[in-house]
């Protein structure tokens, strides 16, 4: 670990950046190929299970199991994916057409460098969360880059000239602006909770969860269960700003053939995919650190007390490890909610959408902000 | 009696959150998750064929081995999309099957242009030709998707006769000869 340390500072911003693309992307080419699974086993069918390469079927038991699994079927889309004709149709603003993809990873790849992901103790046994910018402005860094995203479904939509891709531009920009507030104003009790009155101010994500593992009961407890309101806005958000089931408005294939990336194939496609997954990690991610306790393994019981048990005081990699793999659960317990609703709601008629969205869940964030407001201001008195 | 008034109650506060529905939504998926698949994995299993089965349609020997198309070709007029084509031939002497005195030299059914309405079985009065279990036809070209008379034969194999009814025209016609 020391070497590390000794690197400039570009070089490990670079070996950073390297980290974030090599976990993210097969973490989001993983979470395509769940997708499938998930789709098929809701609907009763295997899903994709044929591909094997010569040499894994030499394998004995694994092999099969992978095969099952659909593993090699991920390998074969990448693969595919890279390897296509990229397509650049005639009608299209070429430089805005291939600016699009690369515009839509890079607010999904940014965020998750403010996102802790797992904690150690040092020795002095204070807990350090384990991110790449730990920050103080933390979940305003979250949303300030995330909301970057819709750009580039407005630039693809408009940059393919085509009335499908347009449609589905616009139906983004006007979806992701109206849940941003409601987003917002979710999680703002939070904020008001943790920062009280007299203490140093923070946004970080770090801090909530370290509210979360305080002892006694008030203390341990998440947040899901402390203000179910703002949890359940911010997830109906989540799903709306992730451009998911029942909100996939920008893409809705049924009435606008793909939506905004109708013109698009190939790699630059799968960029806009793996984007889409990304942003559902790091809004995954987000939920869990802000309402389910981050690495936290069960409501009232800290990963202080659990490395307690274990004795994990003087082994800072391995707590890192337990308390990464206890976070990354829940994350993947949340993306499984993503597809679980997905292959069972029916999608939002557009106007269903904006009603939602402005009469019904901006209203009910703004009045659950105030009662918080009000009930924090009335505890901490 | 005939207008039966249904009370159409407003949807409850829980009803218009639709967050109920969801819940169910989601339970009945769940339900789904664990269950077995309904999944026939075409190539190696085989779905089971019910009686009656209208598939390509085949020519037929007989018991005794005679091929039982005598080429009347009223499968070939019958023949909505115009599949059949048959040339007729006698049938040579010295085969032992002369009182039968026609069958065809081709019989080619054009499987690009069968469309499995199974006519061609319901008019045949020799019972030569049906319409039997296969489902699956491929080839990589239009002629290999032509059923000349020989892979006809061999798809229909031989089908029990209960009647034997050249048979039995022959011996009547050596028991009363003038009577043919």
């Amino acid at each position: 670990m020391d070497f590390l340390l000794q690197l400039g500072p570009l070089t490990k911003v670079i070996l950073k950046g390297i980290a974030v693309i090599a976990v993210m992307f097969p973490i989001a080419g993983a979470c395509s190929m769940a997708e499938r699974k998930v789709s098929a086993w809701i609907q009763d069918r295997p899903g994709p299970n044929r591909a094997l390469p010569p040499w894994f079927a030499w394998v004995p038991v694994l092999g099969p199991i992978l095969q099952r699994l659909g593993a090699f079927h991920l390998l074969a889309d990448g693969l595919k994916f890279l390897f296509k004709e990229q397509q650049v149709p005639r009608h299209v603003n070429r430089f805005y057409f291939i600016a699009a993809p690369f515009v839509a990873m890079i607010p999904a790849l940014t965020t998750v460098t403010v996102v802790p992901f797992g904690a150690y103790f040092d020795s002095a046994g204070h807990l350090i969360p384990l991110v790449l910018a730990n920050v103080d402005v933390g979940l305003l860094a979250v949303f300030a880059v995330s909301s970057l995203g819709v750009y580039a479904l407005i630039l693809a939509g408009w940059a393919s000239n085509s009335k499908y891709a347009f449609l589905g531009g616009v139906r983004a920009s006007a979806q992701l602006i109206s849940y941003e507030l409601s987003l917002t104003l979710a999680v703002l009790p939070v904020f008001i909770w943790i920062n009280a009155p007299g203490t140093a101010g923070t946004m970080s994500l770090a801090r909530v969860v370290e509210f979360q593992s305080l002892p006694g009961f008030w203390g341990g407890t998440w947040f899901i269960f402390l203000m179910p309101v703002s949890a359940l806005v911010f997830l109906i958000s989540l799903f709306a700003e992730t451009n998911r089931q029942p909100f996939d408005m920008p893409e809705s294939e049924s009435d606008l053939v793909g939506g905004y990336h109708t013109e698009y194939g190939a790699f630059k496609w799968s960029l806009f995919f793996v984007a889409e997954y990304s942003n559902m990690l790091v809004g995954s991610a987000v939920f869990t650190l802000l309402f389910l306790g981050g690495w936290n393994p069960l409501p009232w019981l800290s990963f202080a007390t659990l490395s307690g048990w274990l004795g994990l005081g003087g082994h800072p990699l391995l707590a890192g490890l337990i308390s990464l793999g206890i976070f990354l659960g829940k994350v993947l317990f949340l993306i499984f909610v993503f597809m679980w609703v997905r292959w069972t709601v029916p999608r939002f008629r557009y106007d269903q959408v904006m009603k939602i969205g402005w009469q019904r869940l901006l209203p009910l964030a703004i009045a659950n902000l105030i009662v918080y407001a009000i009930a924090v201001a009335w505890i901490q008195r | 009696m005939a207008v039966i008034p249904v009370e159409r109650k407003p949807l409850s506060l829980a009803e218009r959150s639709y967050l109920p529905q969801i819940a169910s939504g989601l339970k009945t998926t769940l339900k789904h998750f664990f269950r077995p698949n309904q999944t026939l994995q075409y190539p190696e299993e085989r779905p089971t064929i019910p009686p009656g089965y209208r598939g390509v349609p085949t020519l037929v020997h007989d018991p005794a081995g005679r091929e039982k198309c005598v080429s009347c070709q009223l499968c070939e007029f019958v023949c909505p999309p115009k599949a059949i084509r048959i040339t007729p031939g006698q049938l040579p002497e010295g085969s032992g099957v002369e009182h039968v005195e026609k069958g065809p030299i081709a019989f080619d059914i054009d499987m690009l242009r069968c469309i499995y309405c199974g006519m061609c079985q319901e008019v045949c009065p020799e019972e030569a030709i049906f319409l039997q279990n296969q489902f699956s036809m491929s080839g990589y070209t239009r002629d290999e998707m032509v059923n000349h008379k020989d892979r006809l034969y061999e798809l229909g194999g031989t089908l029990p006769d209960r009647f034997m009814k050249w048979d039995k025209k022959k011996a009547a016609a050596e028991q009363a000869p003038g009577h043919g």
